[in-house]
């Protein structure tokens, strides 16, 4: 194995851009006119000076492992162009058939660089002995009895916002779901403000999705009663919280909007980077990244946040392997797990992971609801699935056995991505492995791998 | 609770709301609330309904994809693709500044046409976005539908957003082989109009008879634009052997077929229409042998009138406004008649004798522009040579062509390797400030000459204190069409030079950036092309000074 790990593909250096301008400006620095003085570390360090419109050159460097990045402009971007600009002049040297632009070759770091980055291996020694000190129950300094009453008091705020709340839903159904449209959004949003108030923000949320259904189209009533009706049962959940086992109470308090701990029994393994994409709600970023242990066969999902304009962390390359240590948050049927501080450096692309039909994807889902009965979706793999157009007169799509006649439908949000397109490209009519969310709006396809190739490809 | 009650009893109750529909009598539990009753029935019902999905009926799959037995792109070239599609939707020549950095964008048509000529096949992945690309630029599409390829069709038909790939498709790979008579004339008498251009085309360059046989059958019933496009088509490889057919044409109902047919057979020197317009040229223009004090002088007499004849072979009679009739024939005349009849009228002279001959009463503009029109029409290389005079003379004191698009004109039927030294010298002698359009019919990449006086000349322009953006347009095309290995030599112009005196303020350090630019676009443009040769061998690297 190679030292230095695999270098990132271009795809997976532009995933990490925050945006779209960003992954421009990155991609036309990345040529070798204005760097110099370029070089990485068999550490996965890579850095080098960007000539800008000043005198002085920007000073980039880039811990790959992480990744974190440094640079010297002013941007409020992260990371920034000149990150992005080194990281694709060094990814496309990965492949090393031609060094022609600038030498991203390997060698000692430039004092400049090599400050940062004993920085961040120094911090990541403290941190590891913080937790060994921890671990060994030396770090005593919170106040169990302090912290004691502070939830207390918490719980009981959210109990005041699940009776209201319950009291808000029975008066829409006793007045009738048909004035719920006319009521209009307003409403719903002060309710949502009230259970951020409440310290609920997991119920805040859920009522602002249940305000925005009365004008999401056709079919509507239907929607509104079983989002209403499972806000219902989240309220009665956490109402008779001591009364539900364990792991289900666990699984309610997160989703009311406590935080969960990441407490499990740690899992070190080769995790293959199945995909990673942001959704925004105006002032939060969040960040999902599917990972997929090699060993353990378990899927993962790790969740980052970021300010608006910010890039969330972590970010990681997919379609390579990480060798990495992840720690599971506590719940029923719960995939959310915490990356360890120290990720490898990206050591190879991975294969597909196994999968299975469509029929056993949704069953999947069905016996993952069990645990956790608000659950979307369900991270599944589709093995020899084609894309078929599904034959209404809309654009639908649906993903078909390549033996068989079953299918699952596109969900309508990943209808109209651009991932769609690559998904249907890649298969030209045959038979291609996806990964996705499968959930009872229909199958969001996040990454494929075409017939006898490791590439993963990403849809989001 | 049972689970008896149906979805739509608490959907019509809920919709309603329970103070007017009360829920089902089997979801109420003794002493509960119906609001309650029936979110606890409808949360139920809900998750039975989740948890029991069943996957969907599998619709008729679509036909595979054709096979594209093309070549796979080596792994650094499909980078470099993914990372200039990436950069497609970046505003291009929004003027002013442009810092060092390589414009990707105007890269991307060279890269196109140099993987297309290495025989590769675009990756799926980047279909979409190759496909988008060339939804938004005309000048993309030709190349990119044919990298896209066989899949590329495939993919389009499934979105309307790219409609325009099925349209203009080429259909390289859906034409039956030209052999197949049966299928040629199936698809001739079925396909559709881009199909049937596209095979046309096909057939022509195999066997012109048989295109022309083929073109007859249905001839007579085509709509008039299809006919002028068929026509059209003709252009390619056209030879004396489609004179009767062109003839014929001139008869056409439609004027614009009759003009295209006159157009083409006027290309022909020997056919029987050049014939005709030659003597009705001749009458025009004569020598007057007893010369006046300067000696010989070229005599125009323009026609008076533009009768059925002229009009038959093609000659328009109504001139655009602020033109003369008289002139206007005259022009049209001349533009259609062989070179060739010129030196036996004008006393035995060569084309260059004849282009310095004074013509009697303002006439030369009319004259000299309708021989620039006929050497571009009939590709004359030897009277372009004379019309364009000596590069280093200038435009306004030389013969004939007088404007650049004229003279770009007369430059493209010269051969390449002549045009670039022409231009080479056009620009030693006159700069840059009217070499844009000359340099736009060179080859890419430029010969050494060429390129040579293309940067010294903006060395010069340089040292005269102008700002860059003065030449920004040649600089662009200096970018794309340079040789790269030029990049070594120019190395030394990114250096920025001391503040001249008298100099545009700033002028040293924008000229260093621009050079900057050029450099690194020309390293750029010899990766890109080792990447697609696949040569593990590094190029040169330049040393630094």
């Amino acid at each position: 194995m190679d030292i230095a790990g695999v270098r990132w593909t271009t795809e997976q250096v532009l995933a990490l851009a925050p945006d779209d301008a960003s992954r421009r400006a990155g991609a036309r620095l990345s040529a070798a006119g204005p760097w110099s003085d370029a070089g990485s570390s068999g550490e996965g360090a890579v850095w080098g000076l960007c000539k800008g419109s000043g005198k002085k050159p920007y000073q980039t460097v880039i811990d790959t492992k992480g990744p974190a990045y440094k640079c010297s402009c002013p941007s409020r971007k992260f990371p920034c162009k000149h990150a992005l600009g080194l990281l694709l002049l060094w990814a496309a040297e990965g492949t090393a058939a031609v060094r022609t632009v600038v030498d991203v070759g390997d060698g000692p770091a430039p004092d400049w660089a090599e400050e940062w980055l004993r920085g961040r291996r120094k911090r990541s020694e403290e941190q590891e002995e913080r937790a060994k000190a921890e671990a060994e129950g030396t770090a005593g300094h919170a106040d169990p009895e302090a912290a004691r009453r502070r939830a207390e008091r918490r719980a009981a705020r959210i109990t005041g916002g699940a009776q209201e709340l319950e009291q808000r839903l029975t008066d829409l159904l006793r007045g009738g779901l048909a004035a719920a449209e006319q009521s209009g959004y307003g409403l719903w949003e002060e309710t949502a403000a009230r259970m951020v108030d409440a310290q609920a923000p997991g119920l805040a949320a859920r009522v602002r999705e249940l305000g925005s259904i009365p004008g999401s189209g056709a079919g509507w009533p239907v929607r509104l009663l079983e989002e209403s009706a499972l806000l219902h049962l989240l309220d009665q959940g956490w109402l008779g919280i001591e009364r539900l086992p364990a792991p289900l109470a666990t699984t309610v308090r997160t989703r009311v909007g406590l935080p969960s701990p990441a407490d499990g029994p740690p899992v070190k393994d080769h995790w293959l980077v199945l995909a990673q994409y942001d959704t925004s709600d105006g002032k939060i970023t969040t960040r999902r990244i599917w990972l997929y242990g090699r060993e353990s066969g378990h899927t993962a999902l790790v969740l980052g946040f970021g300010a608006a304009g910010r890039s969330p962390q972590p970010a990681l390359p997919v379609g390579l392997v990480i060798e990495a240590e992840l720690t599971p948050h506590a719940g029923a049927g719960q995939l959310r797990a915490d990356l360890g501080e120290e990720v490898g450096v990206p050591e190879a692309t991975g294969t597909a992971p196994p999968g299975g039909t469509t029929t056993a994807a949704v069953e999947a889902y069905g016996s993952a609801l069990r645990e956790d009965p608000w659950l979307e979706s369900w991270p599944v793999t589709l093995t020899d699935v084609i894309p078929v157009p599904d034959g209404g007169d809309g654009d639908g799509w649906q993903l078909a056995d390549a033996d068989g006649e079953s299918a699952l439908p596109i969900a309508p949000a990943a209808l109209g991505r651009p991932g769609l397109w690559k998904l249907v490209a890649l298969s030209g009519g045959g038979p291609v492995t996806v990964f996705g969310e499968c959930g009872h709006r229909g199958f969001t396809p996040l990454a494929v791998w075409s017939a006898g190739s490791s590439e993963t490809v990403q849809l989001t | 609770m049972t689970g008896t009650t149906s979805w739509e009893e608490l959907v019509t109750s809920a919709l309603l709301g329970t103070d007017r529909r009360t829920p089902p009598a089997d979801v109420m539990a003794p002493g509960q609330d119906a609001p309650v009753a029936l979110l606890d029935a409808a949360a139920l019902h809900t998750l039975r309904r989740r948890a029991g999905l069943l996957p969907a009926r599998a619709a008729a799959r679509p036909e595979p994809a054709p096979e594209d037995d093309r070549r796979e792109l080596p792994e650094p070239a499909r980078r470099r693709l993914a990372q200039l599609l990436a950069d497609r939707s970046a505003p291009a020549g929004t003027g002013g500044r442009r810092g060092t950095a390589p414009d990707l964008t105007e890269l991307l048509p060279q890269w196109l046409t140099a993987a297309n000529d290495h025989g590769y096949r675009a990756p799926a992945a980047a279909l979409p976005a190759l496909l988008d690309a060339a939804r938004g630029r005309n000048d993309l599409r030709p190349h990119a539908l044919a990298f896209a390829g066989p899949r590329g069709l495939w993919l389009a038909r499934f979105n309307p957003d790219w409609k325009f790939a099925l349209r203009g498709a080429s259909g390289g790979a859906v034409l039956p082989g030209v052999q197949d008579s049966e299928a040629v004339r199936q698809l001739w008498e079925q396909g559709l109009f881009a199909e049937r251009v596209a095979l046309l085309a096909a057939v022509r360059a195999q066997d012109a008879n048989a295109a022309r046989a083929l073109l007859a059958t249905s001839w007579s019933t085509e709509r008039a634009e299809d006919r002028l496009m068929f026509l059209d088509s003709l252009r390619a490889g056209l030879s004396d052997l489609d004179e009767p057919f062109l003839e014929e044409a001139l008869s056409d109902r439609s004027r614009n077929v009759r003009a295209t047919a006159a157009e083409l057979l006027s290309a022909l020197p020997n056919s029987a229409l050049a014939a005709r317009m030659a003597a009705r040229a001749a009458t025009c223009v004569s020598l007057d042998r007893t010369g006046g004090p300067t000696g010989p002088t070229v005599i125009v007499e323009a026609p008076h009138e533009c009768d059925a004849d002229m009009q038959r072979d093609g000659v328009s009679p109504t001139p655009p406004s602020g033109r003369g009739e008289r002139s206007w024939w005259l022009g049209q005349l001349v533009e259609a008649s062989p070179l060739s009849i010129w030196p036996e009228r004008l006393g035995g002279r060569t084309p260059e004798d004849i282009v310095t001959l004074p013509v009697l009463d303002d006439w030369t503009d009319e004259l000299h522009a309708a021989w620039c029109r006929a050497a571009v029409r009939q590709r004359d290389a030897r009277w372009a040579r004379a019309l364009l005079g000596p590069p280093a003379v200038s435009p306004v004191a030389g013969p004939g062509a007088s404007s650049l698009a004229e003279r770009a004109k007369l430059l493209g039927t010269l051969p390449v390797a002549e045009r670039a030294s022409w231009v080479a010298e056009f620009i030693a002698a006159h700069g840059l400030s009217e070499a844009f359009q000359l340099l736009g019919v060179c080859a890419v990449p430029w010969s050494g000459p060429l390129g040579r006086a293309v940067v010294d000349a903006l060395d010069i322009a340089r040292d005269g204190g102008s700002y860059p953006w003065s030449f920004s347009g040649v600089m662009g095309l200096a970018e794309r069409c340079l040789d790269p290995a030029e990049a070594s030599h120019l190395e030394i112009l990114t250096a920025t030079p001391d503040e001249a005196e008298g100099a545009s303020p700033g002028a040293g350090g924008y000229w260093s950036e621009a050079f900057q630019r050029l450099v690194s676009t020309l390293r750029l443009r010899a990766a890109m092309m080792s990447e697609l040769t696949g040569d593990p061998e590094r190029p040169e690297r330049p040393d630094i000074t």
